[in-house]
């Protein structure tokens, strides 16, 4: 049984959902359900699996020891924080998911002590918990409410990528008996919406790619990207969809994920409608921070330098994470690379600053841009290198 | 304190029109992007000794001018 994916799993959905309505119609509270259900699904999924089932208790455990233990030394801490001892902390959690990178690439370099589905995704929430612990922000990290928040089954493989401090303000104030039922309408709707968007979309794009298989010539490259392109949204935002809807019948109002990428005028704008979640997690916690200690470093002679290194090591992270292959890696530097010509370009050129309003410029924008993130996408298909 | 964020504003938005409608919406408009906010974020750390991480704040709570001075007013 995998998620979201075959009947099984689609019955034992239906099966979770009743006393989750039950519950949430008679207005009790749904954390402890939803979290027993949630540690239930991960079971069912990875049992085939037990070597995966131990390496992700173990991650658990150690990202829920890691955290706590960070916390209990930054209240000590007060206003003085330490720097260093925030970084180690930073590194523990993320040392998993380099481990299990490190030898998903086949370098020679065989640990596969954390390989499990879902690590790459569990890493963000755990790494967002100690940056905001860190901030000040986070201030008690109540286990329920982890597990709570780690495990939620709807995103463990694939996100969306929720924050702790917004998802735990969904559990802490259960909606009233109406709101509840008007949330379970909208999660079987956008449910319906993603398996038609996974398993009818998806799939006829499929045929595309398909049948573009191994192009030769200029627009067989082109007939496949365009496919590939359309088929991973579909794909991706249908599983995107069908995560949410079910997350909203648990009483989550998880974030959206996808927004009509392909409508976007330019690749900034694209980024902030294909796979949100993960670029404005990039966003918050890596670009802005970055950005942040260059400034006060002045480690820049202009402020368009600054920002040009720093959208490059943003997208090249986000390509690493991706795995360690030569196709992820360059379709990160490609997107770094069209994010700080971007930015050049809108801050330096007269031509744009005259023209950006005007629809014939908009609708030349919108198709350069379509066409850039095409190859993006033929980049990470890896049918290029 | 409202002098000096709008004059941090109208240097990080290259535009005074922030100074005349303290209710335009910044993000919309493209007076403010990801950078600016960081640059913005980075200045009121300095200026004002407040310091406000990148994901603490949704855009919604601080899109516009008066919504920026009000936050910086609650935390000093």
């Amino acid at each position: 049984m995998e998620f979201f994916g075959g009947i099984q799993f689609f019955l034992l959905l239906i099966l979770i959902f009743v006393p989750a309505v039950i519950l949430g119609v008679l207005e009790k509270p749904l954390q402890k359900y939803r979290t027993a259900a949630s540690a239930l699904v991960i079971v069912l999924v990875l049992w085939p699996n037990r070597g995966q089932l131990i390496s992700f208790a173990a991650f658990f455990l150690l990202e829920f020891v890691l955290i706590r233990c960070y916390l209990s030394l930054r209240r000590q801490q007060g206003e003085e924080r330490s720097t260093a001892l925030y970084r180690l902390f930073l590194a523990g959690s993320l040392l998993p998911l380099v481990l299990s990178k490190l030898s998903e690439a086949g370098l020679g370099f065989e640990i596969g002590l954390f390989q499990f589905l879902g690590i790459s995704y569990l890493t963000f929430r755990s790494l967002q918990m100690i940056i905001e612990i860190y901030d000040g922000i986070i201030k008690d990290v109540r286990w329920l409410d982890f597990a709570d928040f780690l495990l939620l089954f709807s995103t463990f493989s694939c996100g969306p990528i929720d924050r702790s401090r917004r998802y735990l303000k969904d559990a802490a104030n259960p909606p009233d008996r109406q709101e509840y039922l008007e949330l379970v309408g909208d999660g079987l709707l956008r449910l319906l919406a993603g398996v038609i968007y996974k398993f009818i979309l998806a799939i006829l794009a499929h045929k595309g790619v398909v049948f573009f298989q191994d192009p030769q010539s200029l627009l067989e490259y082109i007939g496949y990207s365009y496919c590939y392109g359309v088929y991973l949204f579909f794909d991706f935002a249908g599983y995107s969809a069908m995560a949410i809807g079910t997350s909203y019948i648990l009483g989550i109002k998880a974030p959206e994920n996808f927004c009509k990428p392909f409508v976007s005028i330019d690749i900034k704008e694209f980024w902030n409608r294909w796979h949100m979640t993960l670029s404005f997690w990039f966003r918050d916690f890596l670009f802005s921070r970055f950005m942040m200690m260059a400034i006060k470093g002045k480690w820049f002679s202009s402020r368009l330098t600054g920002a040009s290194v720093g959208f490059l090591v943003n997208m090249a992270v986000m390509g690493a994470w991706h795995g360690l292959a030569l196709n992820y890696l360059l379709y990160g530097l490609y997107h770094g690379l069209l994010l700080a010509c971007t930015e050049i370009y809108q801050k330096k050129s007269v031509f744009y600053k005259k023209h950006k309003k005007e629809r014939w410029y908009r609708l030349v924008s919108w198709f350069i841009t379509l066409n850039l993130v095409m190859f993006g996408f033929l980049l990470f298909s890896g049918a290029l290198v | 304190m409202e002098e000096k964020v709008l004059d941090l504003l109208e240097e990080i938005c290259e535009d005074d029109v922030v100074r005349e409608d303290g209710d335009i919406n910044l993000f919309e408009e493209e007076l403010l992007d990801s950078l600016a906010f960081t640059e913005l974020l980075v200045a009121i750390e300095e200026q004002f000794g407040i310091i406000i991480s990148p994901s603490e704040v949704e855009r919604t709570d601080v899109e516009t001018p008066n919504k920026i001075i009000a936050l910086i007013r609650a935390r000093s």
